[in-house]
């Protein structure tokens, strides 16, 4: 049986990870690589790594970046950040990323995501997804989530499928950063108008909210950062309470 | 030990050489046939879409070479399937090592199969030392028919072929180089054949 997903996600600037990472016996918790091949085995199934460098510079650092945990990590990633164009996506993946994660330069030219399906399969394409709920609602956002679009969340998100998107990774606004739990009714919709698989983003507080995501929310993946990068949720223990739900896990 | 990874344009060639980087050994890009013929292990990868997969080994004459070769060849994921006698995906011939045709999981499931799955009823020396229901990394729409020639078995909306073997060939749907320790290992049996 196909296994649910658990996905640490981890936010590089120039190279480097950015939010607070507290892990015990780390000689650099600010090495990207180290901390990959340290998720890698505790049992995390896949790895997210956001770019947020804004210059030039930090751009090229990341396929070094990329080009290094390919070498040295033996489970998928994933690369987001910055990335609008065919150019793009044929460097990282040549460096050995699995997956691109697109998100703005999607809403800014659809067309970007027939592109990359055609050129390199719909199997590397992620489509992130930042929405807020307004009114009852779910409105897409660009940016980061700052400026509001026109676009309905479930009308995007079907259309991008279409395009030939292999993934949605849908971020909820409203529940990032409360730690109060995932957005499941949004998620569940999600899963149910489209048929490519779904990961589930924002409120990850606890080892229940995984537990909810994936029964109530029907998510096949769940992202998560500060409760992995703080040890707050081991991710073992995650996944034994996840079995002992009867949800499948790899472990 | 000589290996080569045929490269042909198609996937992700490089999470394949780190894989046996990781091994100690230095496995080789190549398209040349000399070098492919004279090679002691041939990986032939894959990733992307069947028909121009196709096309780009018809164009560099590797679809004559690859069934006559004699050493063990390893195909991984859309190599696998290119293997195979047809694809429908983009109506595609393939090479015809295996006798058995690749077909598109129904929309009953999500399409892609994406992430980790457990092969079962192994059955040959590539998975010499890897327990039944190990947990291997798939991403596919397409998948080969559980047949004679299947060496291991996945089940996603249907039982189907996750490896398959005839003589010398060996094919898997699932990605080795990314599939953690079990992957390894079971790079390192195909080293060892």
């Amino acid at each position: 049986m196909l296994t649910k997903r658990i996905i640490p996600c981890l936010d590089i600037k120039d190279g480097r990870t950015v939010k607070g990472v507290n892990f015990v016996n780390l000689i650099d918790a600010g090495d990207p690589v180290v901390l990959a091949k340290q998720y890698a085995d505790f049992g995390a199934d896949e790895l997210v790594f956001l770019d947020i460098s804004a210059t030039l510079e930090g751009r090229k650092t990341m396929s070094e970046m990329v080009l290094k945990v390919a070498e040295q990590v033996n489970i998928p990633f994933t690369v987001g950040g910055g990335i609008s164009s065919v150019e793009d996506v044929d460097v990282l993946l040549k460096c050995g990323a699995d997956k691109v994660s697109i998100n703005s330069s999607a809403i800014k030219r659809p067309e970007l995501v027939n592109e990359l399906a055609d050129k390199f399969g719909s199997q590397c394409v992620v489509v992130a997804i930042d929405a807020k709920q307004i009114d009852g609602e779910w409105i897409v956002h660009l940016a980061g989530g700052t400026i509001p679009t026109k676009l309905n969340l479930f009308d995007w998100a079907k259309e991008v499928e279409k395009r030939g998107a292999g993934e949605i990774l849908f971020t909820s606004m409203n529940n990032d950063g409360t730690k109060a739990g995932f957005a499941n009714e949004a998620l569940a919709k999600l899963s149910v108008t489209l048929n490519i698989p779904i990961i589930a983003s924002g409120g990850a507080g606890t080892v229940q909210h995984f537990v909810d995501t994936f029964q109530i929310g029907k998510s096949d993946a769940a992202l998560a950062a500060s409760v992995f990068h703080f040890g707050e949720i081991p991710i073992l223990a995650l996944k034994q309470e996840l079995k002992r739900n009867h949800i499948p896990v790899r472990i | 030990m000589r290996i080569i990874i045929i490269n042909y344009g198609a996937g992700n060639i490089k999470s394949i050489q780190f894989a046996f980087k990781r091994l100690g050994v230095n496995a080789v890009l190549s398209n040349n046939v000399d070098e492919i013929k004279g090679a002691d292990k041939v990986i032939f990868p894959g990733v992307g879409e069947a028909s121009s997969a196709m096309k780009m080994l018809k164009e560099s004459g590797l679809d004559k070479l690859i069934p006559t070769l004699k050493q063990p060849v390893l195909g991984i994921c859309l190599g696998m399937q290119l293997m195979c006698n047809s694809s429908e995906e983009g109506n595609t011939k393939g090479l015809g090592i295996f006798n058995v045709n690749v077909k598109r999981f129904s929309n009953a499931v999500k399409v892609p199969q994406m992430g980790w799955n457990v092969v079962s009823d192994l059955k040959s020396d590539l998975f010499t030392g890897i327990k039944e229901k190990e947990f291997m990394y798939l991403v596919h729409s397409f998948y080969a028919e559980n047949c004679e020639q299947a060496i291991a078995i996945t089940d996603y909306e249907i039982d189907y072929a996750a490896a398959l073997q005839k003589d010398n060939f060996y094919g898997v749907q699932f990605h080795p180089e990314k599939s953690s320790l079990a992957g390894a290992q079971l790079l390192q049996n195909f080293l060892n054949l």
